[in-house]
C-alpha cells in the first residue's frame, strides 16, 4: 500500500517537475554548454566546435595584429552593475527597514493593508513602472517643473538617462523585496525582548542596535539578496531610464542575441550571472538554514 | 457483554525504515465486546492512537490482524468499514452546514435525501442541538462542534464508534459535562465506543473497561475498579492515581498465609494470590488512602514503624510523609472530618497500618 | 511584534516619516501616470484639461489590440496549464515527507530564483537548438514555466493550512478517494487555486523580458508593443495604454488577495 501511495504522489508531482525540468533546467545546462562552443560566422552557434572564446572575450580582445590585449569594456559593465546594485540595496535598506518596522508596529488589520500596498507595484508591468519614472524625471517633466516652480532654474534637469535615474528606477522596482522579508522577521520578533532591553537600561538607539537589528538580521540579509539579485539581472530599467547608454549585465547579455550576434558570449555571461545568484543563495542558506525567498 | 466486536490479534505497527524506524505498536492483542465503553489509556506515544487508527483503517498494520465480528479488516479502506470516528480536531467540514455534515456519511452510502434528513433530525435531537442544523461549524462553540462531530459519526449507525481524545480541546467544566453526555449517548445508542485518552480520571469515570498502554504494549485490561485497586504493573499503579512503591521479600507468615518482609523485621501479611516464581525483591503498590496512622504504642496488627517527616493539609484530607525505619518513605492520606483520627506532627513516632488486602504485588 | 503603536515607548525617531516617504515614493509615479493619461495636452506634462480621448485613440489602435489579444491568448493558456500542474504538485507535496523532497521543492521554485534575462536566453537557445519556430507557442511554453511557482505557492499554503483529518473524516464517512477530493478537498482548496491562477495570469500578462527574447519577430505581446512605443517617445497614447495595464494588474491582484483571504 505504501508503494502505491508513493507512486500516486509521484504522478501528482511529476507533470510540474518534468515541465520545469524540460523547459528550464535542461535549457540552463544547455546554456552552459553553448558558452563553450564556437560562435557561428553569421550569428548562432557552431554546434560541436568547442572554444573558450566566450570567457577569453570577457577580458581580452584581439587587436589588428591578432594579439590578445586587455579590454575593460565588459569589466566596466560588470563593475557598474555591481555598483548600481549595491547603491540600490543601500537605498532600499535605508527606506525599507524603517517602513517594515513601522508596519510591524501597526494593528493587525492595518498591517495586512500596508503589506498589500507594498506588494501591489510588484504585480504591475515593469515597463509601465519605469515609464512612469520617465514622465517624472525627464526635462520638463514633473520633477523638473516642480523645481522650476519652486524658483530653482534647472535649465532642464538632465537626470533622465543617467546612472542616477537608473538607480532611482532600480530602487523603485525592487523595494518591495526589501520590505517583505524584514517585515516577516520583525513580525516574529517577541516584543517582550525589546521591553526587556528597555528594562535593563537600554535607550531606544541601543535597543534598536543591540536587540532589534540583530534579531532582524536574517530578514535583512534575505532582503539584500532579494534586491541585489534581480538588480544584477535588470534589463528594462537601464534600457528605459538609462536610455540604453548605461548597459548593465542583462543588457550586455541581451545585445549578444541582437546586434552583436555572439551567442556563446551571451550564454557565458548568462552562466556567470546564474552562478553569482546560485552561490549567494547557497551562502545564505548555509548561514540561515533557509532560502531567502522563504522569508517572504 | 458477550459478543466480541473488535478483535486485535498481535497487531503491530512500525513507521519508517532503517535507523529512523519507530515502533509504534508492538504486537497487541485485545478483544472489545458489543455495547461496551472501552477506553485505551496511556501517555502520548504509547500507541493508543495508532491502534485506533488501525481499527479505523487510516493506517495499515505492519503485522497481525484486526477482526470485525470475526471478519478480517486488514485490506478494507476506511470508507468500506462500518466504523466511524470522532476526530480529535472534530474535522467538521467547514464549507458544509451542520446538517450537510451529518448527512454526508448517509449520502455516501446512497441513503435517500428524505431519509438522510430525517436521520439528521434524529441525531440533532440526540445531541440536543435541534436548532442548529443550518449553521456552519465556525458559528458553533467548541462544545457544540464536539456534539456535531458525535452526531455526524453516529448518523450512519456504525458498529463501532472510535473517539480520538475528543474532549482534550474543551475546558474542564465542559469536559465534565461531555463525559456524562458521552456515557449517555453510548447507553442510548447501544453502539460500542472505543475511546482514546491520556486522562485517567476521564477513563475511570466513563469506561466499562480500560486498557492501559505503555510503549506500544497493553499492560492491563480491566474495569475501572480493577485497574485502580488491583494494578498489575508499576506503570499502571503510577499512571492511575497515586501510589507507594515498596520492595520486599515474599515469606511465609508466622501464622500461616503469605506475608512480605520489608527488612528490619517489618513483616506484613497480605491476601493477594501470587504465583511464586519470584520471591525476593518484589515491588508492591499500596494506595496512600488505604493506609492509616496510629500511635507508636498501638497494638493494631499489620503495622510498620516509622517517623513522621512532613504533614501537608489539603482541606478534605491530610497527607503524612512517613519515613519507615531503614526503608523507603511512604505517603499516607487521611480524610479530615468529624471524628478524624488523632493529629500527628512532624517527628512523631508512629505506626502505619497496612490492611492485608491493600498490598498489590506487581509483576515488574 | 504585537505592540501598541500609540505607546511612546514604541516610537523610534524617523520611523514614521520614512514610512510615509516610502509610500509616497511607491505610489507617486502610479498616480502621476494615471493623472496624465487624462490630460488633454499633447505634450503630456503640462495640464490643460481633462479628457478621455487618449483612451479612445488607444482602444482604436488595431496594432495595440492585436498585441493585447496575443497577450490574452498567452496568459490564458499559460495560466490554465500552470494551474493544473501546480495544483497536482501541491497535492502531491503535502502529506508527509519523502526522499528527495528538498530537491523537488527547489525544482518547483527554480523559475523564481533564476534571473529573467538568463531564463530568457537559455530558453531561446533551447528552442533554437531543438528547432521549434519562435512565436506565440514558444512564449506560452516559456510563460508556463514561471507561472507554475506563482500558482503553486498559494495552493500549497492552503493545503498546508488544511486539517489533514478532514480528508480522513470524509473517508471515514464512506467517501472513496475521488469523492473525498470532490466533496471536501476541492471545495476547500478553490480559493487557493483561483488566487494562484490569477497571480499566474497577471505575471504572464505583464511579462516583457522573456516574451521579448523567445517570441521572435512575429509574436508581439502587449508589453513588447508598449516597449516599442516607449522607445519612440512619450505620448499621451502610451500614457493611456500604460494606465489601463496598471489598472488591470491592480484589479487582478486585489481580487486574488481578497479571494485568498476567504476562510471558512
Amino acid at each position: 500500500m505504501g508503494n502505491i501511495l508513493r507512486s500516486k504522489r509521484f504522478w501528482l508531482i511529476a507533470p510540474a517537475v518534468v515541465y520545469i525540468g524540460f523547459f528550464m533546467a535542461i535549457p540552463l545546462v544547455q546554456m552552459a554548454y553553448v558558452s563553450i562552443l564556437e560562435r557561428g560566422d553569421y550569428g548562432g552557434v557552431n554546434w560541436g566546435a568547442f572554444s573558450f572564446n566566450a570567457y577569453v572575450n570577457f577580458i581580452f580582445e584581439r587587436d589588428l595584429m591578432d594579439n590578445l590585449v586587455v579590454n575593460t569594456d565588459y569589466i566596466q559593465i560588470f563593475l557598474r552593475s555591481f555598483g548600481l546594485s549595491a547603491m540600490t540595496m543601500t537605498f532600499a535598506l535605508l527606506l525599507g527597514f524603517p517602513t517594515a518596522f513601522y508596519i510591524s508596529t501597526q494593528p493587525q488589520g492595518r498591517r495586512n493593508l500596508l503589506i498589500f500596498l507594498v506588494t501591489i507595484p510588484f504585480w504591475t508591468n515593469i515597463l509601465v513602472r519605469n515609464y512612469a519614472w520617465m514622465l517624472l524625471l525627464r526635462n520638463g517633466g514633473l520633477l523638473d517643473s516642480l523645481l522650476n516652480w519652486a524658483g530653482m532654474e534647472t535649465g532642464g534637469l538632465d537626470i533622465l538617462y543617467t546612472p542616477y535615474a537608473v538607480s532611482i528606477g532600480l530602487t523603485y522596482t525592487y523595494l518591495p523585496f526589501m520590505v517583505l522579508p524584514i517585515y516577516a522577521s520583525l513580525e516574529k520578533l517577541d516584543h517582550r525582548l525589546v521591553e526587556a532591553a528597555f528594562d535593563l537600561g537600554a535607550d531606544k538607539r541601543r535597543a534598536m542596535t543591540r536587540v532589534i537589528l540583530p534579531l532582524a538580521a536574517p530578514g535583512i540579509a534575505a532582503g539584500c539578496i532579494l534586491v541585489v539579485i534581480p538588480c544584477l539581472g535588470a534589463y528594462v530599467t537601464p534600457e528605459l531610464l538609462g536610455g540604453g547608454k548605461f548597459m548593465m549585465i542583462a543588457n550586455l547579455i541581451g545585445s549578444q542575441f541582437g546586434a552583436a550576434r555572439n551567442w556563446p558570449f551571451g550564454a557565458g555571461l548568462g552562466f556567470v550571472l546564474l552562478a553569482i545568484v546560485l552561490i549567494s543563495m547557497m551562502v545564505y542558506s548555509l548561514k540561515f538554514k533557509s532560502l531567502p525567498e522563504e522569508k517572504i | 457483554m458477550s459478543e466480541v466486536v473488535i478483535s486485535a490479534q498481535s497487531v503491530g505497527k512500525t513507521f519508517g525504515a532503517g535507523p529512523d524506524m519507530v515502533k509504534a505498536l508492538g504486537g497487541v492483542s485485545v478483544d472489545i465486546f458489543q455495547n461496551e465503553f472501552f477506553t485505551m489509556l496511556g501517555p502520548s506515544g504509547c500507541g493508543k492512537t495508532t491502534l485506533l487508527r488501525l481499527i479505523g483503517g487510516f493506517e495499515q498494520a505492519s503485522y497481525g490482524q484486526i477482526l470485525l465480528e470475526g471478519q478480517p479488516l486488514n485490506d478494507l479502506p476506511p470508507f468500506k468499514r462500518p466504523i466511524n470516528t470522532v476526530f480529535q480536531s472534530y474535522a467538521l467540514f467547514p464549507h458544509l452546514t451542520v446538517r450537510q455534515n451529518i448527512t454526508f456519511g448517509l449520502e455516501m452510502k446512497s441513503v435517500s435525501r428524505r431519509e438522510a434528513n430525517a436521520r439528521a433530525d434524529e441525531m440533532l435531537d440526540l445531541v440536543q442541538l435541534a436548532e442548529y442544523g443550518d449553521r456552519v461549524p465556525s458559528q458553533l462553540s467548541g462544545g457544540q462542534q464536539q456534539r456535531i462531530a458525535l452526531a455526524r459519526a453516529l448518523a450512519p449507525a456504525p458498529k463501532v464508534l472510535l473517539l480520538d481524545e475528543p474532549l482534550s480541546a474543551l475546558d474542564l467544566k465542559l469536559r465534565k459535562e461531555m463525559q456524562v453526555e458521552l456515557k449517555r449517548l453510548q447507553t442510548e445508542t447501544g453502539i460500542t465506543f472505543v475511546f482514546v485518552t491520556h486522562d485517567q480520571e476521564e477513563a475511570l469515570a466513563m469506561s466499562d473497561r480500560i486498557a492501559v498502554m505503555q510503549s506500544g504494549q497493553i499492560l492491563q485490561v480491566g474495569g475501572p475498579r480493577e485497574i485502580y485497586e488491583q494494578p498489575t504493573h508499576r506503570f499502571v499503579a503510577d499512571f492511575i492515581g497515586d501510589s507507594n512503591f515498596l520492595i520486599g521479600d515474599l515469606v511465609e507468615a508466622p501464622n500461616g498465609g503469605r506475608a512480605i518482609n520489608f527488612g528490619e523485621s517489618q513483616v506484613i501479611n497480605f491476601t493477594q494470590d501470587v504465583a511464586a516464581d519470584k520471591s525476593n525483591d518484589v515491588t508492591v503498590s499500596i494506595r496512600p488512602e488505604r493506609l492509616d496512622i496510629v500511635g507508636a504504642d498501638s497494638a493494631v496488627a499489620n503495622q510498620l514503624a516509622g517517623t513522621v517527616r512532613a504533614v501537608t493539609y489539603f482541606g478534605t484530607d491530610t497527607t503524612y510523609r512517613v519515613d519507615l525505619d531503614g526503608q523507603a518513605t511512604v505517603t499516607v492520606r487521611m480524610q479530615n472530618g468529624d471524628g478524624a483520627t488523632a493529629q500527628f506532627a512532624q517527628g512523631d513516632r508512629v505506626g502505619v497500618v497496612v490492611p492485608s488486602d491493600a498490598i498489590r504485588v506487581l509483576v515488574d | 511584534m504585537k505592540v501598541d503603536a500609540s505607546n511612546p515607548l514604541w516610537r523610534f525617531r524617523g520611523i514614521t516619516s520614512t514610512a510615509m516617504f516610502f509610500f509616497a515614493y511607491l505610489y507617486l509615479p502610479i498616480v502621476v501616470l494615471i493623472a496624465l493619461s487624462f490630460n488633454e495636452n499633447r505634450l503630456a506634462t503640462i495640464w490643460t484639461g481633462f479628457t478621455t480621448d487618449w483612451y479612445l485613440v488607444a482602444l482604436s489602435n488595431d496594432d495595440m489590440l492585436r498585441a493585447a489579444q496575443n497577450s490574452l491568448v498567452v496568459a490564458v493558456s499559460a495560466t490554465v496549464i500552470a494551474t493544473i500542474a501546480a495544483t497536482l504538485a501541491a497535492m502531491g507535496m503535502t502529506r508527509g515527507r519523502f526522499r528527495g523532497e528538498n530537491g523537488v521543492s527547489a525544482m518547483l521554485v527554480l523559475p523564481l530564483l533564476v534571473p529573467e534575462i538568463v531564463t530568457a536566453i537559455a530558453t531561446l537557445l533551447f528552442f533554437v537548438a531543438i528547432g521549434i519556430k519562435l512565436g506565440l507557442l514558444t512564449i506560452i511554453v516559456a510563460h508556463t514555466v514561471f507561472c507554475i511557482p506563482f500558482a503553486y505557492l498559494p495552493i500549497r499554503a492552503r493545503l498546508e493550512g488544511m486539517d489533514p483529518s478532514l480528508a480522513e473524516a470524509a473517508n471515514d464517512l464512506y467517501a472513496n478517494e475521488w469523492q473525498a477530493f470532490k466533496r471536501v478537498t476541492l471545495p476547500l482548496l478553490w480559493p487557493g487555486i483561483l488566487s494562484g491562477a490569477m497571480l499566474s495570469f497577471i505575471i504572464s500578462l505583464d511579462d516583457f523580458v522573456i516574451s521579448y527574447f523567445v517570441g521572435g519577430a512575429g509574436a508581439t505581446t502587449l508589453p513588447i508593443y508598449i516597449f516599442g512605443m516607449i522607445r519612440i517617445g512619450i505620448t499621451p497614447e502610451v500614457n493611456a495604454i500604460s494606465a489601463m495595464m496598471l489598472l488591470v494588474s491592480i484589479i487582478f491582484v486585489s481580487v486574488s488577495f481578497l479571494i485568498d483571504r476567504i476562510r471558512y
